[in-house]
């Protein structure tokens, strides 16, 4: 036990004490900051941006240099120029809300089906021995494998869509919510039953809580996911029947052997996981995280 | 060998009205693993804390401070013998501040009103006066993170005494913090004690942290932990932990403690 001369040159009265206390408060304290705009600019859009047009000016390359067929790879221009053809025709905006709202209500149901299944696998030990390695299992299984079986049971329909993304995002969903509450320091659990948080309300006011930074990134995949099974199963299962989604379009401009129907296609299915990660799923982490001292930007 | 614990609000029924006692126990015993090659960590302990006294328990590595502490707050049970805690469940303090990063340090605060049933108009209120009383006034909106460790000390101490137990555990709470931090922490403590009844059971392996702190100094032998020697301190407080008075009795108490220590090296 060390002595230091600093308490020694303290009086033993509480008076002083408080200063010194003070001081330690102000000097230990950690400085939250928040970063300047042009920060931001600087550090987190610039970059992507730059990268972006590099990939554009290698395109534009390759196409100068003809390095290969212009129906193989076609001009930037063309590619543009399909979008710019859609928006005048007025089928660009359907085209994006008809699989994004598929995406976003199979991603509801998903939601709806894998938190109750996380939450008895992580607490259930019969249901978690019996379903654990099951749901670990079918994350690595290619949601695409179950797109034939569901058009075999269900035809080519919207339901076939919607099992597909339920095979694809259940499991990630489940299994996040399993290993956010895995991970829970089980310091908190002892914290929370000293002060009388037992059963339900253990539940609600402690496990929920601190599970909720590994539920949510079992979310942000279970989006990816069932965004990824919803454009495989619009690509393979396309019927005029349907309404037209990125995926059937992606398919009808192949058969077409439209290259920049096709490029644009791959683009707005990129642009659309992109959007709704960095809309929504990116600044729900993000402020989980901030809030409890985690972001590690 | 049935153990009967009694940690539920009995009153001081269970009290003789003789000797009361903020805790009691009584032989009790503990031991870990599979009946028949169970290891025994604690052995017989009888302790008594009478209300309002602040007691340590020092002891070495392996002599079951923890597991003791456990077993009055309850979160685990004796093997044998009774622990008898009548003012209801204890508050616990660890050595990780155990603070909900999710929450705000008021917040945290409010959490444990609200599981003793203080109705929701009387919380803030309260939680800003608990925050006053360990000197953190306007901290309320403070997060977790934001604090150092000794306020996060502080704010774990508030949120204890928002249990409103007549009995805190404390579970070494000063152990990772730096030494002036420490200072300042035992003189807070002290000085919370002496203002309110509180009865304090504090663990520690620190022998001059003990003196500094208790009215009595309990030293538990290691594997399995007894009861080895008890001392009174009577150095008037407040006391600082580089008194002659504090470091005379340390002295001693630290020969004690390392011919405890020794015995074990002997086999």
């Amino acid at each position: 036990m060390a002595s230091t001369d600093t308490t020694a040159k303290a009086k033993p009265d509480g008076h002083d004490l408080a200063g010194l206390e003070a001081g330690l408060d102000a000097l230990d304290a950690v400085q939250v900051k928040r970063t300047p705009f042009t920060q931001v600019l600087l550090h987190k859009v610039l970059p992507p941006v730059s990268a972006v047009v590099l990939v554009l000016a290698v395109w534009k390359i390759l196409v100068l240099a003809e390095v290969t067929d212009d129906y193989k790879l076609p001009d930037p221009s063309a590619v543009w120029h399909s979008l710019t053809e859609l928006w005048v025709q007025g089928t660009l905006l359907d085209i994006v809300w008809t699989s994004v709202s598929r995406g976003l209500l199979g991603f509801a149901a998903a939601l709806a089906l894998g938190t109750p299944l996380g939450l008895l696998v992580a607490r259930v030990r019969f249901v978690r021995a019996a379903l654990g390695p099951i749901l670990s299992g079918l994350q690595s299984l290619p949601s695409v494998a179950w797109v034939p079986a569901a058009v075999i049971w269900l035809g080519i329909t919207d339901s076939a869509m919607y099992a597909v993304i339920l095979l694809g995002a259940v499991p990630s969903i489940a299994n996040g919510l399993v290993s956010g509450i895995d991970q829970v320091p089980p310091l908190y659990l002892r914290a929370g039953r000293t002060i009388g948080a037992t059963g339900a309300r253990g539940a609600w006011h402690i496990l929920l809580p601190a599970a909720l930074p590994g539920y949510l990134a079992g979310l942000k995949q279970g989006w990816a996911f069932s965004w990824r099974s919803l454009m495989a199963a619009e690509l393979i299962a396309s019927s005029p029947d349907l309404g037209l989604g990125l995926g059937q379009f992606l398919e009808n401009s192949r058969t077409d052997s439209d290259m920049p129907g096709v490029l644009l296609g791959i683009f707005l299915i990129l642009f659309v996981g992109i959007a709704i990660d960095l809309i929504v799923f990116s600044p729900l982490e993000r402020r989980v995280l901030r809030t409890r001292g985690l972001a590690t930007r | 060998m049935a153990p009967a614990l009694s940690t539920e609000k009995t009153g001081t029924a269970v009290v003789p009205q003789d000797a009361p006692a903020a805790v009691r126990l009584h032989h009790v015993h503990k031991s870990f693993g599979r009946p028949g090659a169970a290891q025994p960590v604690l052995d017989d302990i009888t302790l008594d804390v009478r209300p309002g006294e602040f007691v340590c328990l020092l002891g070495a590595s392996g002599c079951g401070k923890s597991t003791l502490l456990n077993l009055v707050a309850g979160l685990d049970r004796p093997t044998a013998g009774t622990i008898e805690v009548p003012g209801g469940r204890p508050a616990l303090m660890f050595q990780e501040h155990a603070l909900f990063p999710w929450l705000t340090a008021g917040r945290n605060i409010e959490l444990a009103l609200r599981l003793r049933g203080v109705p929701r108009a009387e919380r803030r209120p309260e939680a800003e006066r608990l925050l006053d009383l360990v000197r953190l006034g306007g901290s309320y909106r403070k997060r977790v993170h934001e604090l150092s460790g000794g306020m996060r000390q502080r704010v774990a101490l508030a949120r204890a005494l928002a249990q409103d137990s007549q009995l805190l555990l404390m579970d070494e709470p000063f152990a990772a913090l730096d030494a002036i931090t420490r200072d300042v922490l035992h003189h807070e403590l002290t000085r919370i004690w002496s203002e309110t009844s509180l009865s304090v059971l504090f663990v520690t392996h620190n022998v001059r942290e003990a003196v500094r702190l208790a009215q009595r100094v309990v030293l538990l032998s290691s594997r399995p932990g007894r009861v080895a020697r008890e001392w009174e301190v009577d150095i008037p407080q407040p006391r600082r932990i580089e008194d002659a008075a504090v470091a005379d009795l340390s002295v001693e108490i630290t020969e004690e403690l390392r011919g405890e220590i020794r015995r074990h090296g002997q086999h």
